[in-house]
């Protein structure tokens, strides 16, 4: 019987691969990428849309399938379905983005379809009617859910009258939605300057450029390109409990300054954060979840966004144990300064940071999601291989400099969701406490 | 879309047995340098014993314990210091655990597995932990949220009567509390061995190589006889029955609506309209139920049909179910939404349009293969089909396979899909609204 762990093969060199990039004279930003593998492809569109209204945002995004001046919902769908593909829109408050896939030999249809919809949507009285119930009834059974109640309430703490500080609407709001708001919208803002379409899969560069040219060259019009200001810094203050009564379980979720990606100290932040929460083999699991058994998936985020970044910890409890898992969480927190990690923990952190690259540049929809997330911060695929080389040079005294600057429970902000009449008391002991 | 247009993903597959009855299955694949490794234990929540509901998900957790040359939490170190990721996960008939690595991994990855299948090491103190955070998951996924484990938790208990098939696999907190030490040793026996089991490689790897690894970790793994799975077969139900319950979270009425189908591993070719089927009624805006219920009528605000509890005909076993689930706007009556499906039914059950049913193929197709974008995804389902098929290759031919399907055979299908054989589900809204 083997008995000694055997180590590892010779590392496989980060190969990147190049999108062939041009963009059309109606200022659409096209990035295509062959990778063949299944015989797929994987579409993303982004299009800006900073300070519009949220709601009418939503329910565009929901009905822009539900009809055009010469085809029906039906119609349109039977188009999609026809080529094994589907497509799908959301919005945020920077952008309404649309994603989908389909057969690589339909993706030509696939291109027409959303030409058409991009170019002739017409957001029916009748079918905008049904989406718009949908949503009201979505929101009903969401505003039930502790994540969703916890990061509305952690929203507006963070980020005030900043539109990031209301990021979900309401089932007022888009109850009050007119129709001609959403064709508004439509022709203020779905327009192809500044947007960016991403398509990887198994296709033909050239080709599919012919057909995204056929398809989408004609999408026109004048756009309002509104910029979105940065994120404040975060403001410390006394946590709020928010009181969800009957909750077997507490959402803690903790929030605390990060820099951008493009920060010199973006890397150790990278691996600070994985120290702490970010992956299993974290401080954070190993105490919380491992040892304690206070909670399911205790983890820790860096959250990047085109006008700011934040760090993000949150673990589900049980109510019982709300306040010493929040102690415990604090303690990690705190620890990351005064306990700073040992070489050991930072190369097991980093050589999974490194593996994760690749892991996550090692399909279709993974690379599909890399590019459309680094451009949306103006940074290109090639960024990953830069960044993983600044992984390599991260330093156990980085690290400990980075921690001691924003991990910090002093400036962090404190959300606990749960059941008030329980937990209450155990969070008194935390400092102020502000219920909402 | 007919047969010959569908495409088939083009990775080549090669299968052999250890002495020890392991089965294994390669799939090299250069695409990307990373590799999956999984291995499934042809063992669920069906098989777990009375007065253990959960037992076999808590199984999977000690797995993560440690195991003979591994201690605790060193599984996951090693797979993250190799820059991979794992997990595992727990079905009604089958139990997986895998890994995704860069691919210079593999033999870590081959190591860690064979360490396990000799035997998890479980102690007192690391099981009231695993205990502990499995509840923390049933309250996160189920007790404090909206329709948590709606339908898969309690709809098995309106259609069947046997332990078996009928009790919550995720577990009650007493059932969950009584487990002991002895009764993992007696899972790991009954279950757990290398006989019982398939190890699948997918990725980018050298098959000759992969082989003499696989052989040198794994070949001296204990020999021990496969259990013998029971039948689970059970009557067919011959009247309706209803059960409804309260969520108090809940917002809106909703509806789960079941029927026996064919077995899915014994009467492939009779199961197989039905997983067509739930697609033509529920996959999209031109799909029946979409345009009659949520477009036409408003009577629900979102429904989805399916084959098997957790939605994978290729991984499962019968007795099993097709279901139809609806979220309906508050207020609406869920006999008239019943009455809709049933006459939606019968519309499908007079005849289908070959145009209509190619459009479905080439989306199931599609679906098909986009489980097989990662290669993660690609062994879990060669292995799970090696499991069920008896042959890890027909994972490449489902879709060919459900090309074959007719529009009478569907047809026929959605006709034996009558109010009398069906078992319903109603979540009743609680008083929130």
């Amino acid at each position: 019987m083997s008995n000694v762990v055997p180590g590892l093969a010779p590392e496989v060199p980060l190969s990147l691969p190049v999108p062939v990039e041009r963009t059309l004279p109606n200022g659409l930003r096209v990035l295509l990428l062959r990778r063949p593998g299944v015989p797929l492809a994987e579409v993303r569109l982004s299009i800006p849309a900073a300070h519009t209204d949220l709601a009418v945002a939503d329910l565009l995004s929901a009905a822009l399938f539900a009809g055009t001046e010469t085809a029906s919902m039906t119609e349109i769908a039977q188009r999609l379905q026809g080529v094994g593909g589907a497509l799908g829109a959301g919005a945020d408050p920077d952008r309404i983005a649309l994603s989908g896939n389909s057969l690589a030999t339909g993706l030509p249809e696939l291109l027409e379809v959303l030409g058409d919809l991009l170019k002739a949507a017409d957001y029916p009285a009748g079918p905008l009617a049904v989406e718009q119930s949908r949503m009201i009834d979505g929101l009903s059974v969401a505003e039930q859910q502790p994540d969703f109640q916890v990061n509305r309430v952690l929203d507006e703490r963070l980020w005030g009258d900043h539109p990031y500080g209301h990021q979900q609407p309401t089932a007022a709001e888009v109850a009050a939605v007119e129709r001609e708001a959403v064709l508004a919208l439509h022709a203020s803002r779905i327009h192809p300057a500044g947007a960016r379409l991403i398509i990887v899969g198994d296709i033909d560069t050239e080709a599919t450029s012919a057909a995204v040219e056929k398809a989408l060259g004609d999408w026109n019009g004048r756009g309002e390109p509104r910029g979105m200001e940065p994120l404040p810094e975060p403001v410390p203050g006394p946590l709020i409990l928010v009181d969800r009564p009957g909750s077997v379980q507490s959402a803690l979720r903790v929030a605390y300054p990060a820099v951008a990606r493009t920060h010199p100290d973006n890397a150790a932040q990278h691996l600070a954060n994985l120290i702490f929460g970010g992956y299993f083999s974290s401080r954070l699991v190993m105490n919380l979840r491992e040892t304690k058994g206070y909670g399911y998936s205790p983890r820790s985020r860096v959250d990047h966004a085109p006008p700011g970044s934040i760090q993000l910890a949150a673990v589900d409890v049980a109510t019982e144990v709300t306040g010493p898992a929040l102690a415990e969480l604090h303690a990690e927190l705190r620890g990351m300064a005064e306990r700073p990690p040992t070489a050991d923990e930072l190369d097991l952190a980093r050589r999974y940071a490194l593996g994760s690259v690749k892991l996550a540049t090692a399909t279709q929809s993974g690379v599909a999601n890399y590019i459309s997330v680094l451009a949306a911060g103006g940074l290109p695929l090639a960024w990953l291989a830069e960044h993983s080389e600044r992984l390599r040079e991260v330093t156990p005294a980085d690290i400990q400099r980075v921690c001691a600057e924003r991990l910090d429970p002093d400036r962090a902000v404190t959300v606990v969701l749960g059941d008030g009449a329980e937990i209450r008391e155990s969070l008194a002991a935390f400092g102020e406490v502000e219920s909402r | 879309m007919t047969v010959a247009t569908i495409p088939a993903p083009a990775f080549a597959i090669e299968r052999f047995k250890l002495a020890n009855g392991l089965r294994v299955v390669l799939a090299p694949d250069p695409g990307a340098p990373v590799v999956s490794v999984a291995v499934v234990y042809d063992v669920g929540m069906r098989s777990e014993p009375e007065g253990r509901t959960g037992f076999a998900h808590l199984f999977e957790h000690m797995m993560f314990q440690g195991s003979h040359n591994v201690g605790k939490a060193e599984h996951m170190r090693h797979v993250q210091s190799a820059g991979g990721t794992f997990n595992g996960s727990t079905h009604i008939d089958y139990t997986d655990y895998f890994n995704l690595l860069p691919s210079n991994g593999l033999e870590l990855a081959l190591f860690l597995e064979a360490d396990r299948m000799r035997g998890p090491a479980i102690t007192e103190e690391n099981l009231a932990n695993q205990v502990s955070v499995v509840k923390e998951e049933i309250r996160v996924n189920v007790l404090n949220r909206p329709y948590g484990g709606f339908p898969w938790i309690k709809l098995p208990a309106v259609m069947f009567d046997t332990f078996a098939n009928s009790h919550d696999g995720y577990g009650s907190f007493v059932d969950l509390d009584a487990a002991t030490v002895a009764d993992a040793q007696s899972f790991f026996d009954a279950y757990y061995a290398a006989s019982n089991a398939v190890l699948s490689v997918a990725g980018d790897f050298d098959p000759a190589e992969a082989r003499e690894l696989v052989e040198r970790h794994f070949g001296n793994v204990e020999a021990r006889p496969a259990p013998v799975h029971p039948p689970f077969d059970e009557p067919d139900l011959t009247a309706e029955r209803r059960e409804s319950y309260v969520d108090e979270r809940a917002t809106l009425p909703a509806i789960a609506v079941a029927w026996r189908v064919p077995d899915p591993v014994t009467e492939l070719d009779d199961f197989l309209p039905f997983v067509v089927l739930g697609e033509l009624l529920t996959d999209g805006d031109a799909s029946r139920l979409v345009e009659r219920l949520i477009h036409a009528d408003r009577t629900a605000t979102a429904v989805a049909a399916h084959t098997t509890f957790m939605a994978e005909p290729f991984a499962s076993r019968g007795p099993t179910t097709m279901i139809i689930q609806a979220f309906l706007p508050p207020g609406t009556a869920i006999d008239t939404v019943l009455g809709t499906i049933d006459e939606e039914l019968i519309r499908v059950g007079e005849g289908v349009e070959e145009a209509e049913l190619d459009r479905v193929k080439a989306r199931v197709a599609a679906q098909l293969l986009r489980g097989d974008d990662s290669v993660m995804g690609r062994s879990r389902r060669l292995a799970t089909a090696e499991i069920f098929h008896g042959d890890a290759a027909i994972a490449t031919r489902f879709a060919a396979l459900l090309g074959e399907v007719t529009a009478e055979s569907v047809a026929r299908a959605a006709a034996t899909l009558t109010p009398q054989r069906r078992a319903v589900l109603e979540v009743i809204p609680g008083g929130v609204q």
